[in-house]
């Protein structure tokens, strides 16, 4: 029988003192919600009149046709409101809130998708929000700031350390070892201690039941393989959860590549081999960290991906060889959204494009009656500075350049 | 000294003063030279303790003064070898206990048992490690035990009694009790802390240790009758920031 929190030897909650009484009032609460039938059915009955639960699937023809091998689907989960999977996470933890009486809630945010899903439960369930992102991803994700603060949440650009998601990580557990009382942290990703990893799973996994079902009456049959990208790794496994008892649904991880291998490059923990096992904000898993333990810098165009850890249960999953890890680069990824987006329409976030950007190298070997499942974890309008870059678009450059010369005036 | 427990140290040294300092430095801040220096001046001042801090990159429980000074020391290139050889000397030329703090993936990734043998063959005493709870420390206690390094175990104002006890057991050398809520280096109102020091002294017999938000003498007066050690963490490391290394013996001498 392992130990609670555990999954197989990665886990745990390595916590300061102050937080266990924390932690422990945490456990008991979700523990009892989810065992209460009432709160699963008023979670979905929030997702399905709030958000756009249950999201569809499309059928990617015309990339299906392109490659020429296994048939493309894709999970929309870019079709929820504010426009990727982190919101049935936060309103799962926003619904707990209210059941422990908690008045205000905290997230770290890397991409700007977590704290603006939220800063939008908070405005909706009346509570007081403070949002830490780091400094770079304030910089680079500047109209998810904007609307975090127009739903009424305190942004607080993190300057310690690498500046990006970890280090906002870091400061919001400063922030609920003093304010535990009345302030909930919604941890954003299946990361950190016990019961983060099993709670957020919990709540990703209504994706993975949809689907489920979803691909079996579009496509006839379960997927072949199921790609996803990961970053903490939650929209991974709220996927992949509904596939772990079928032998032969391929799962398959895809991390940021970035500028391709050796540390400092890429935020790849398994799909890469500069990933050691260690222990850091409150869990046990890889990380990439030099001989010492001190962690390192780490690369993505998707801020989201852009992580030092990685889910416990899916670096469990990864050792036991039920989950496949792959990495894609940053050019790969880029030149994969380009693609979707003209030959489908559709807008995959920078994150999301990951998992395409794997499967389209892996579609082509497949046969025509092989099924593709891909989730689109986010919509990509949020990326428009980073991916106007990366095209070097002349004119959405003259554009910034006019709105500039109009603000000076 | 090296035959007398860490308890027995502290009881004795208690029959003289009414009350012990331990001090707090983050090794390799500013600089290794400046780290033994500090020492030198906190020895030559009367601390009765110092807690050496091994810097990591995500120290979690620690406020902006102490995290700080962690960042900047790996910026500097601080690395654990360099840690235990300061340790090593500072052991070798003092005769006052001297612990380790880190967080977990240090003793982690070292290698839990080599870590404590190195700590061990170091001088090193005991070791806190604040994001290790006992649930998770078996490994650990383990390694220590077979070293002979005392675990300083934390408790907290919301830790419950029967916790408190359930630490007690595990626990050696004394208890480092935290003082509020929060992170270290912000200011603690210490008139209210009565009941929970209460709670503290029933629930073990070693010495017990205060610390977060101590930052000046009359904060040391205080404490004088409540707990055995009072502990002076960020403090120090803001005089370094603010007035140089030089000024750290005579800010320590005015503490008691």
């Amino acid at each position: 029988m392992p130990e609670p929190g555990y999954y197989g030897r990665f886990g745990g909650a390595f916590i300061p003192e102050i937080l266990v009484a924390t932690f422990d009032e945490l456990r008991e609460a979700f523990e009892s919600a989810r065992n209460d039938p009432a709160f699963w059915r008023e979670f979905e009955e929030m997702m399905s009149t709030y958000s756009c639960r249950p999201t569809p699937i499309t059928f990617a023809e015309n990339l299906t046709a392109d490659f020429g091998g296994a048939r493309i689907f894709v999970k929309r989960e870019d079709l929820n409101h504010t426009g990727a999977h982190k919101a049935n996470n936060v309103m799962g933890q926003g619904l707990l809130v209210k059941r422990m009486g908690k008045t205000r809630v905290i997230a770290e945010t890397g991409a700007g998708q977590h704290g603006v899903a939220t800063a939008t439960m908070a405005a909706k369930l009346g509570l007081e929000c403070t949002i830490y992102m780091g400094e770079v991803d304030v910089a680079r994700q500047r109209p998810n700031v904007f609307w975090m603060e127009r739903l009424g949440a305190t942004v607080v650009p993190v300057t310690e350390g690498s500046r990006t998601l970890k280090d906002a990580i870091n400061e919001a557990f400063r922030d609920w070892v003093t304010n535990m009382d009345d302030t909930h942290y919604a941890l954003g990703t299946a990361c950190g201690p016990h019961p983060f990893p099993e709670m957020v799973s919990y709540f990703q996994s209504i994706v993975g039941q949809e689907a489920r079902e979803q691909i079996q009456a579009s496509a006839g049959k379960l997927p072949d393989r199921v790609y996803a990208c990961v970053g903490g790794g939650s929209n991974a496994l709220g996927i992949f959860s509904a596939f772990l008892e079928d032998d032969g649904v391929e799962l398959i991880g895809v991390e940021a590549g970035g500028r391709g291998a050796g540390i400092g490059q890429h935020a790849a923990r398994l799909g890469l081999d500069d990933a050691t096992v260690g222990v850091a904000q409150g869990y046990k898993t890889y990380f990439l960290q030099n001989a010492e333990g001190q962690m390192q810098e780490t690369h993505s165009v998707a801020a989201g991906l852009d992580y030092v850890g990685v889910s416990p249960i899916l670096a469990d999953l990864h050792e036991k060889g039920r989950v496949r890890f792959e990495s894609a680069t940053d050019t790969e990824v880029v030149d994969a959204l380009s693609l979707t987006v003209r030959r489908e329409g559709l807008i995959p976030a920078l994150e999301s494009s990951h998992a395409f950007a794997h499967a389209f190298k892996e579609a082509p070997q497949m046969s025509p009656d092989e099924v593709i499942l891909i989730n689109q974890s986010g919509r990509g309008d949020k990326d428009i500075f980073t991916v106007a870059d990366a095209f070097d678009d002349p004119k959405w450059k003259a554009f910034i350049q006019e709105k500039a010369e109009a603000y000076r005036g | 000294m090296a035959s007398a427990s860490l308890e027995q140290y502290i009881r004795e040294r208690r029959r003289e003063k009414d009350i012990l300092l331990m001090t707090h430095i983050v090794l390799g801040y500013p600089s290794f030279e400046a780290s033994i220096q500090v020492i030198d001046a906190m020895v030559e001042n009367g601390v009765d303790l110092i807690e050496l801090q091994i810097p990591f990159s995500e120290p979690i429980a620690d406020g902006p003064v102490i995290l700080h000074a962690n960042q900047k020391a790996l910026a500097g290139g601080s690395t654990v070898a360099q840690c235990f050889d300061v340790a090593r000397a500072v052991c070798a030329r003092h005769p006052i206990p001297m612990l380790f703090m880190s967080y977990y993936n240090i003793p982690f990734m070292h290698g839990i048992e080599a870590f404590a043998r190195d700590s061990a063959d170091a001088g090193i005493r005991g070791a806190i490690i604040p994001d290790l709870p006992h649930e998770e420390g078996a490994e650990m206690l383990e390694a220590m035990a077979g070293h002979d390094l005392d675990p300083i175990f934390i408790y907290s104002p919301n830790t419950s009694d029967a916790r408190m006890s359930a630490i007690a057991e595990r626990g050696r050398g004394f208890v480092y009790c935290v003082a509020r809520k929060g992170v270290t280096g912000a200011s603690t109102d210490f008139g209210g802390l009565d009941e929970y020091l209460g709670r503290c002294r029933a629930a073990t017999s070693l010495p017990l240790a205060l610390g977060f938000g101590v930052s000046n003498a009359d904060d040391v007066a205080a404490l004088v009758g409540k707990v055995d050690i009072a502990v002076i963490g960020s403090e120090t490391i803001r005089v370094i920031d603010e007035r140089g290394v030089d000024a750290v013996g005579e800010f320590v001498a005015g503490l008691r």
